[in-house]
């Protein structure tokens, strides 16, 4: 638009910066419960998860080479020698024999333990432990050691959530009942309204101006008012609480979205097409299922993915429809809430199993984006 | 033998429930076509007429059914229930649960939250929306960017939640401070870069904002006294209550100057973030902030892209800067638009639930109304106080129905 007047604009500069700072800004939560996730307690206790991505001096206890096995006499003395990393080489930058002067030597030097028993540890971690027969015998000495520690990350807590947890930290079983409870929810609402959005868009009835403007009204009705009755129509028909009801629910509860994205589609289609598919002798059923759904599919296709994002991320209705007190239909929103009301200082836990949640929605999320923005774009209402 | 494996019974209810809605849209087409009104015989134009009027409601029953047992139905029943006692037996009691419900602390505390969070995040949502839209829109990279600020969107309330938990996260004053509020909490230590960066910069900011919702507030004074011209009878409620509640951000805001030169601020001591009473329900609603401006800006950064460039082109020629090519040429003829994208959050916001939940469960004076709803219907068990909530929200929501019901009629004549 500036170049339009001839100059290139100065502020280009600043909303590149501008722009790179909101994008931070807003990734930054998300980066950190995933940085968090791959890894351990001890390490996302140890430090904020920023500074995981860069090496880290981090204090660490190790032990010697157990007397008994590995002690070789030199002369009077005997000796343990060996090296404290074990083929993961690092900077030592200060040592310590007691947890009370952990930095009490530099690399190097030797430490004197008093009565003649003295510990060498070089600055690649290899240690000579010299002493009696009397000192060097028992468990290995400790050794603590302050050292660069490069970044680490691992899998562990995937597969502690995904496989081998066991109760609240396993949230394999949550997974699959969410996507239970997803597919359906998603597909059988896209059926029924677009049979109804046909109707909508185009066939001539009277009261049709009229329901379109209900269905309108009924967009924006909280769906908190309708927990308790239909919790009392389930439990009085013999649905009660399980997946069949919180089908029910999420079909009717996206119901009036559907049908609106819907019909504004489809009352954009050529004229013409239906026209002249019902001069040919086509009734109203061939002509939905040939020639408008079809041609609606982006439609279809935006509604589908909102209905999937907020089926799969919803917690409400799962919680008054679903889950009943044995817990074994619980969904993965549900577990994390309870997750964080009991384990709510075990962030490897909770950082994965939010990150198992959230990497479903996220994929669809790029790999569809396109269709979500065109049912953001047809769906708030003008 | 379904009921014992949920995944096959979820592909069991696929197939019954999608063949079950085919096979009754065409076996009741044929029906009708072929045995109630067949197109033959002596009546078979008048048949036909009768069977074209009839189909559309074949076509909407099952919709109908479902809007009507599952949205509309609810709304009466809950009325309903909230003027009935469930301890005795649902007999009618009147306005005696509104009346209970008034006096509880609490109540006054969630609606107090959700008038806040109403007016602070459709706010922040749009403003910030805007900002991204219209910057994103002059750079390359921008769709790359657009898609970043949105991604939230795709993130559960839960999940989010546990994102920013991490976030206000506290440990002990002698361990390393894993939340980055906090590690960046006792940076500060009460030195002149304090000053300025806790300070000086939030009064700067807020008196801005003041401006701003005044200059806000005067238009509306000078159209509401100029005016008389062609004006709805649904606009005079709106720009009242618009007005006292820009009275009360102006109160608010001038309050908060006050406070922050007067508060000593706790340097050096982490911070349980979300135990601060009254600014704790700004760190949820950053929450809500977060996803919402992906959306706000999707919507806006179009209304944008749809501006006629001859505008534009007519605002550059007649020498005006980007800020008022902005301000005077573009938000006045996106108007429309930020108005839908304020009154889809304000709707958010006012069935707003799983952020509370999770994070807070309405302690440290955080309620809002669905989750005081929550906790009435489920935890104490006590419908009539739950339903006369619920019947609160429905309240709130209304004049946004009523609006959009409007506009829907306006447009289709």
């Amino acid at each position: 638009m500036a170049r339009i007047a001839g100059k290139k604009s100065r502020l280009t500069w600043a909303v590149h910066i501008s722009v790179a700072l909101l994008v931070v800004a807003w990734l930054f939560p998300t980066v950190g419960l995933f940085v968090s996730s791959f890894r351990t307690a001890d390490q996302i206790s140890g430090s904020g998860w920023w500074a995981a991505l860069f090496p880290a001096e981090q204090n660490e206890v190790y032990r010697t080479g157990d007397p008994d096995d590995d002690r070789v006499a030199v002369g009077d003395m005997f000796e343990v020698k060996g090296n404290i990393f074990e083929g993961e080489p690092r900077n030592i930058s200060s040592w310590g024999v007691s947890s009370r002067d952990v930095s009490a030597f530099a690399p190097g030097e030797t430490a004197d333990m008093g009565d003649g028993e003295t510990l060498t540890l070089a600055d690649d971690g290899a240690y000579v432990w010299r002493g009696t027969d009397d000192q060097i015998s028992g468990r290995g000495q400790r050794i603590f050691v302050t050292a660069l520690v490069p970044p680490k990350f691992s899998l562990e807590n995937y597969r502690t959530i995904l496989f081998s947890g066991t109760g609240q930290d396993n949230m394999a079983k949550a997974f699959f009942n969410t996507l239970t409870v997803t597919i359906p929810a998603t597909i059988i609402p896209i059926v029924v309204a677009a049979f109804a959005a046909y109707a909508l868009a185009w066939m001539e009835f009277p009261g049709r101006a009229l329901l379109i403007a209900a269905i309108v009204g009924l967009l924006v009705v909280p769906l908190q008012l309708a927990l308790i009755p239909l919790l009392r129509l389930h439990l009085a028909i013999g649905i009660g609480k399980g997946y069949m009801g919180v089908w029910l629910a999420h079909t009717a509860f996206g119901m009036p979205l559907a049908i609106y994205l819907l019909r504004n589609y489809m009352v954009g289609l050529p004229r013409d097409i239906i026209e002249n598919a019902k001069v040919d002798g086509a009734t109203d059923f061939q002509i939905f299922t040939r020639i408008i759904v079809p041609l609606s599919f982006p439609a279809l296709a935006s509604f589908a993915i909102f209905q999937f994002l907020w089926t799969w991320n919803d917690l409400l209705v799962a919680k008054v429809f679903l889950i009943d007190a044995t817990g074994s239909t619980t969904v993965m929103t549900n577990q994390i809430v309870e997750l964080l009301g009991t384990r709510g200082g075990n962030w490897e836990i909770l950082a994965t199993a939010a990150f198992v949640s959230i990497a479903v929605p996220l994929a669809v999320f790029f790999a569809m984006q396109r269709y979500l923005v065109r049912g953001l774009l047809a769906g708030s209402v003008k | 033998m379904f009921t014992e494996n949920p995944a096959l019974l979820g592909l069991m209810t696929i197939v019954i429930g999608v063949g079950a809605c085919l096979g009754y849209f065409f076996f009741s087409n044929v029906i009708l076509d072929k045995v109630i009104f067949p197109a033959k015989g002596p009546n078979a134009g008048r048949n036909i007429n009768r069977a074209n009027m009839i189909r559309p409601w074949l076509f909407l029953f099952p919709a109908l059914f479902g809007l009507t047992l599952y949205l509309a139905y609810p709304v009466f029943e809950t009325l309903r229930l909230s003027l009935t006692d469930r301890d005795l037996g649902g007999a009618f009691v009147g306005f005696e649960n509104y009346r209970k419900m008034m006096n509880e602390d609490k109540f006054w505390e969630a609606v107090r939250n959700n008038l806040l969070w109403l007016v602070v995040v459709p706010a922040a949502s749009t403003a910030f929306g805007l900002l991204a839209a219209q910057l994103t829109d002059r750079i390359r990279w921008g769709n790359f960017a657009k898609s970043l600020i949105f991604m939230p969107m795709a993130i559960s309330f839960v999940g989010a939640s546990v994102i920013f938990k991490l976030i206000y996260d506290t440990r002990p004053a002698d361990q390393n401070q894993i939340g980055v509020l906090n590690a960046v909490w006792l940076k500060f230590d009460g030195g002149i870069g304090s000053i300025f960066t806790l300070q000086l910069v939030p009064t700067l900011l807020l008196i801005g904002f003041v401006g701003i919702v005044g200059y806000v507030l005067w238009t509306f004074v000078r159209d509401f006294t100029a005016g008389g011209r062609n004006r709805s009878v649904w606009l005079l409620p709106l720009q009242l209550v618009m007005a006292i509640g820009g009275l009360w951000l102006i109160w608010l805001s001038i309050g908060s100057i006050v406070d922050i030169w007067v508060t000593e601020l706790p340097y050096g001591q982490p911070q349980t973030w979300l135990t601060i009473s009254f600014w704790n329900n700004f760190f949820l609603m950053v929450v809500l902030i977060w996803i919402q401006t992906g959306f706000a800006m999707v919507i806006l950064s179009a209304a944008l892209r749809g501006i006629p460039e001859e505008t534009v082109e007519a605002a550059i020629v007649d020498g005006a800067n980007p800020f008022q090519i902005f301000f005077k040429i573009k938000v006045p003829q996106i108007m429309g638009t930020i108005v839908v994208v304020w009154t889809t959050i304000t709707l958010t916001v006012l069935k707003i639930f799983d952020i509370v939940f999770a994070m807070t469960n309405g302690q440290w004076e955080t309620q809002v109304l669905a989750n005081y709803m929550y906790d009435k219907l489920f935890r104490a068990s006590d419908w009539g106080i739950g339903s006369a909530s619920a019947i609160v929200i429905m309240l709130l929501v209304t004049p946004i129905l009523v609006w959009n019901v409007y506009n829907a009629r306006k447009e289709m004549r």
